[in-house]
């Protein structure tokens, strides 16, 4: 009866089905990374800069939301910001949330980068008359960039996995599918379970290939 | 504040489950991500195979995913309960990343320190004990440190599973108050209370550890 379900499963439509949630993983992971790679390095760069007041008061924030668990944030934007007179569908919910918790991790990141980059760069950057955005832009930031992608790429790894998360609210994602489809029956369960598991690891297995890579290359 | 007033016991109860399953979960992934660590150096090949092929496995696929496994499938074989489901996929998921902190750890100490130990007479695994892993980690503990608070923060996806644990009994709570702004406030506030004391700690760590080297 087992291996009955093992094909059964995969009608046409079930498959087609479940494809279509791996869509929307990625599509919420791709949307978030790049959202949170902005707002990341922003805030990355405040804390690095040290402005008085302001660069303690952004790295308190980060740190607070960093500390968080993500399940927690995707509640909180889903089920609380509605109080406020926020209302987001549950896609942008969801994208909001990543992207609130994504960029406080790679704010770490960057700032991380931006301090391992040799104070004689600065200096020797501003001795040649460059400015001080100049600076950053042009000569430290592509520096710390470099080191920086085997860590954002493990971030995004995570991001992947984290999607999986959005089943709480009800995203249509592949995890959620998959429960759509083996609540059809029960020996569906094994097999579904298997198939997702196999298309997450592939997915994230790949971009950690691409991060090994990327160390060795720019290593 | 009559919302924490009112339901103060269901909260603690969530955060002493919270704690209880991540304390768990980080003796038990401890245990096994260092077997594992060491799997992946030793000179046998197909030992190094089972230690990498365990960690990419659970390194890259998600935790939720891990603790439906133990939840629907795990669970119909063997009597288990939501929190134990939760929490043997939460030690499997992070051993998987301790695996590899230990690993960099052990990678790390210069190969002079296991030459030396053997010349001494010492076995493999008596140099492994009492020579390398020490050194290895204290130079791993920041990252440790790291791995814990992605642990406790981790551990909400037992409310996925019936676990009981803080973010279940707030969503709980939520459903009955309606008030899910202070309700998700006041969760946050308790999980802080174990996460942002430890990030400060593995914070100072890391400079007592520049500094040394």
């Amino acid at each position: 009866m087992v291996t009955l379900g093992i094909f059964s499963a995969f009608t046409p439509e079930n498959v087609l089905y479940l494809l279509g949630g791996l869509g929307v993983t990625v599509g919420v992971s791709i949307i978030s990374v790049i959202l949170s790679l902005i707002f990341g390095s922003i805030v990355g760069i405040i804390q690095f800069e040290r402005i008085p007041y302001f660069s303690k008061f952004v790295g308190m924030i980060n740190n607070i939301i960093r500390n968080l668990p993500l399940l927690l944030i995707i509640f909180f934007v889903y089920f609380a910001l509605p109080k406020l007179g926020i209302h987001l569908p549950i896609f942008w919910a969801t994208v909001l949330a990543m992207t609130t918790f994504e960029s406080s991790m790679l704010a770490e990141i960057v700032r991380g980068g931006l301090e391992s980059i040799d104070i004689g760069q600065f200096e020797g950057a501003r001795a040649n008359g460059l400015s001080n955005t100049q600076t950053m832009v042009y000569i430290v930031l592509p520096q710390a960039y470099k080191k920086m992608i085997p860590p954002i790429i493990s971030q995004l790894i995570s991001l992947v996995k984290d999607t999986s998360l959005a089943l709480g609210i009800v995203l249509s994602e592949m995890t959620y599918r998959g429960q759509i489809v083996y609540a059809q029956n029960s020996n569906y369960i094994i097999p579904v379970l298997i198939v997702i598991t196999l298309v997450y690891f592939l997915l994230n297995y790949g971009l950690s290939l691409i991060a090994k890579w990327a160390d060795h290359k720019l290593a | 504040m009559n919302l924490l007033q009112d339901n103060f016991p269901t909260f603690m109860q969530g955060f002493g489950y919270t704690l209880l399953s991540s304390i768990i979960a980080l003796v038990g992934s401890m245990i096994l991500g260092t077997v594992f660590a060491i799997m992946q150096i030793l000179p046998q090949n197909w030992v190094r195979t089972i230690g990498n092929v365990y960690v990419q496995v659970f390194r890259n696929i998600p935790l939720l995913i891990i603790t439906f496994f133990f939840f629907l499938v795990v669970a119909n074989y063997v009597k288990i309960s939501g929190f134990t489901s939760g929490t043997i996929a939460l030690t499997l998921y992070t051993s998987a990343f301790i695996a590899e902190t230990v690993r960099a750890g052990i990678l790390s100490i210069d190969g002079g320190q296991m030459e030396g130990a053997r010349a001494n007479g010492l076995s493999f695994w008596q140099a492994m004990r009492h020579i390398i892993l020490p050194q290895a980690f204290r130079v791993a503990l920041p990252s440790l440190g790291n791995q814990f608070i992605n642990l406790v923060k981790n551990s909400s996806v037992l409310a996925f599973v019936g676990g009981l644990d803080l973010m279940y009994q707030g969503n709980m709570i939520a459903a009955n108050t309606f008030d899910t702004f202070l309700t998700y406030i006041i969760v946050a506030v308790f999980y802080l209370v174990i996460t942002l004391p430890l990030s400060y700690y593995v914070k100072h760590l890391e400079i007592k550890l520049k500094h040394a080297a």
